[in-house]
């Protein structure tokens, strides 16, 4: 009886199994993007509603980092990398010798915010402010106008792309000093920095909620209308093998379009190109 | 129909050998596959200052790859959870094995071996969201995301191995040593400090070294509780950032094959030696002191 059962078990599996595999290759061409967490949740949605309009088209999409998926795009194991960097000297390099040539396309820009703690009354800091806090210069929020409390900087992990855009426009260069805490996500510094009246964090503008404060740099609020006056602001990308084409150009066209793509990311929090 | 009998026995034999030549084989192919990405790091910076070099700017440039900061902040978080889950985890195997009635055993066993499987992650967001504030608020520190919140949820984790392992090795003293020392007139205290202890050392001491060793290589915890501030903590208020944080927090976004990710598996193959090491301490203590039989005591 037991034997029986078992063996039923194996053969439905068997069947279902072999029924997926001729489903996948009957029915759908495979489209695979892979890369920053930061881009995925466009990629996440763009390809939901891109499957709607072309259901012959498989599309599957994972996070990983900016790093993975362009090791991926290198590997020549993804169709599209998404990535919160531009590519690196050194990575076009190893792609050229595997015989593969990135093509970036712009599809997003995102917007850094400074947060802390909402019963900080502070609400505005400099650049040049930032950059103390983050070097470890200015250790008491009463320097910079606050409460006599000490800061708590709270920055991300340093490959992140997120850190790498903190880094350029605001650090120009300079090491963020040792003792500031680090997170590896954004979510992760919203969360600190949400129960921590000490703290001030750096996150993606679609990250804000009712539990942070955000601040203005140099005056300028960070808002999708105020995308390109805001300071701290970087491009998003998608990086395809060579110019795309068949399947991969379809879905960057998608992506690209104002009424489409461009819409999904104006949903998801980031502002739109196009 | 005896030689189909023995043909199954030699096949069951090769399947079996085959089964543990497999995990030894993988085993053997993940320190190959460490060596060969970690080692190359050392082109980039002396052994030395990877290893004493106090700034860990991996992405910087130019770089630094100091591992000191980390490796201090592993072995600082994982000493002061062993301060706090010996003795809690021991002293439990104590009670479950000689003291609690057998009602109360049968409750209370489950009850810990169940938070060995308390997810880490779990774990880590307890200590994120409950203990990090609480700690902010006694303590009147600037943060709660610090040395002492990740010692005390790696004492949490290490509790059920250390107690389950204690207890079982508590529970086998063989139970005429203990009936004669009653005998002699000695309490029940006295006995279970001077002749159970010392017949279970071997079984205690091992549950204690894997007990520590899964807190040094818990991952999930220390990247949510620890603060990942990669300096060398000067209290247990301060934030640190143990070695398999850093892995997991970095390895994602580093370039294939830059030095920075050579640097994350160096840091892994170092992880890989401290926790060899305690396996190591494992064994021999549980060779060393193993009790042989009753009457050599």
């Amino acid at each position: 009886m037991k034997k029986k059962t078992i063996g039923a078990i194996l053969k439905t599996g068997v069947i279902l199994a072999l029924v997926v595999c001729f489903a996948t290759v009957a029915w759908a061409e495979k489209l695979s993007i892979k890369g920053s967490t930061t881009v995925l949740p466009i990629a996440q949605k763009a390809a939901e509603e891109f499957m709607k309009i072309y259901p012959d088209i498989n599309v599957s999409v994972s996070g990983g980092g900016s790093g993975n998926g362009i090791k991926a795009i290198i590997d020549g194991t993804t169709d599209i990398a998404d990535s919160s960097r531009f590519i690196k000297q050194k990575e076009v390099a190893m792609s050229v010798e595997n015989g593969v040539y990135p093509v970036p396309f712009a599809v997003a820009r995102d917007c850094i915010v400074p947060v802390v703690h909402p019963s900080n009354h502070i609400d505005d800091l400099s650049l040049k402010q930032l950059r103390k806090i983050y070097q470890g210069k200015i250790r008491n929020w009463e320097a910079v106008g606050g409460p006599d409390l000490e800061i708590v900087a709270i920055s991300r992990d340093t490959s992140s792309g997120t850190y790498e855009v903190w880094e350029d426009i605001v650090m120009e260069g300079a090491r963020v000093y040792p003792g500031a805490l680090l997170q590896a996500s954004n979510g992760a510094v919203a969360q600190a920095v949400a129960k921590n009246k000490y703290a001030i964090g750096y996150i993606g503008l679609s990250y804000l909620n009712k539990e942070l404060k955000a601040l203005t740099v140099d005056g300028e609020a960070a808002s999708i209308e105020n995308a390109i006056a805001y300071p701290v602001s970087r491009e998003l990308f998608m990086f395809t093998k060579g110019w795309p084409t068949g399947k991969t150009m379809k879905f960057i066209n998608y992506v690209l379009h104002p009424n489409k793509g461009q819409k999904i990311v104006s949903e998801v929090g980031y502002v739109p190109l196009y | 129909m005896m030689r189909s009998r023995q043909i199954k026995e030699i096949l069951i034999r090769y399947v079996f050998f085959l089964l543990a030549f497999i995990s030894i084989a993988i085993l053997a192919m993940i320190l190959f596959f460490l060596v060969r990405e970690g080692v190359p790091v050392f082109d980039e910076v002396s052994v030395k200052n990877f290893f004493l070099g106090k700034y860990w700017y991996p992405t910087a440039d130019p770089p630094d790859f100091g591992i000191l900061p980390l490796i201090l902040a592993s072995l600082m978080v994982t000493g002061i959870s062993a301060a706090i889950s010996i003795p809690l985890g021991v002293m439990t195997a104590i009670y479950l094995a000689e003291i609690a009635t057998p009602r109360v055993k049968e409750v209370a066993k489950p009850m810990v071996e169940m938070l060995a499987s308390l997810p880490s992650v779990v774990i880590g967001f307890f200590g994120m969201v409950v203990v990090a504030p609480f700690l902010q608020d006694v303590f009147e520190i600037p943060t709660g995301l610090n040395l002492l919140n990740a010692s005390l949820m790696l004492a949490f984790m290490s509790v059920p191995t250390i107690t389950t392992i204690s207890e079982d090795a508590i529970a086998s003293v063989a139970p005429e040593l203990k009936e004669a020392s009653l005998a002699l007139g000695a309490t029940h205290w006295e006995s279970i400090i001077r002749v159970i202890m010392p017949a279970s050392l071997s079984g205690v001491s091992t549950g204690i070294i894997l007990g520590m060793s899964r807190a040094i290589g818990e991952t999930m915890v220390v990247l949510m509780v620890a603060g990942g501030a990669a300096m060398i903590p000067g209290s247990v208020f301060d934030p640190c950032r143990p070695m398999p944080a850093s892995i997991a927090a970095e390895m994602a976004e580093a370039p294939f094959r830059s030095e920075h990710y050579y640097a994350l598996f160096a840091i892994g193959l170092v992880l890989f030696i401290f926790t060899l090491m305690f396996n190591f301490i494992a064994d021999y203590i549980s060779h060393k002191h193993r009790q042989v039989g009753a009457a050599t005591l």
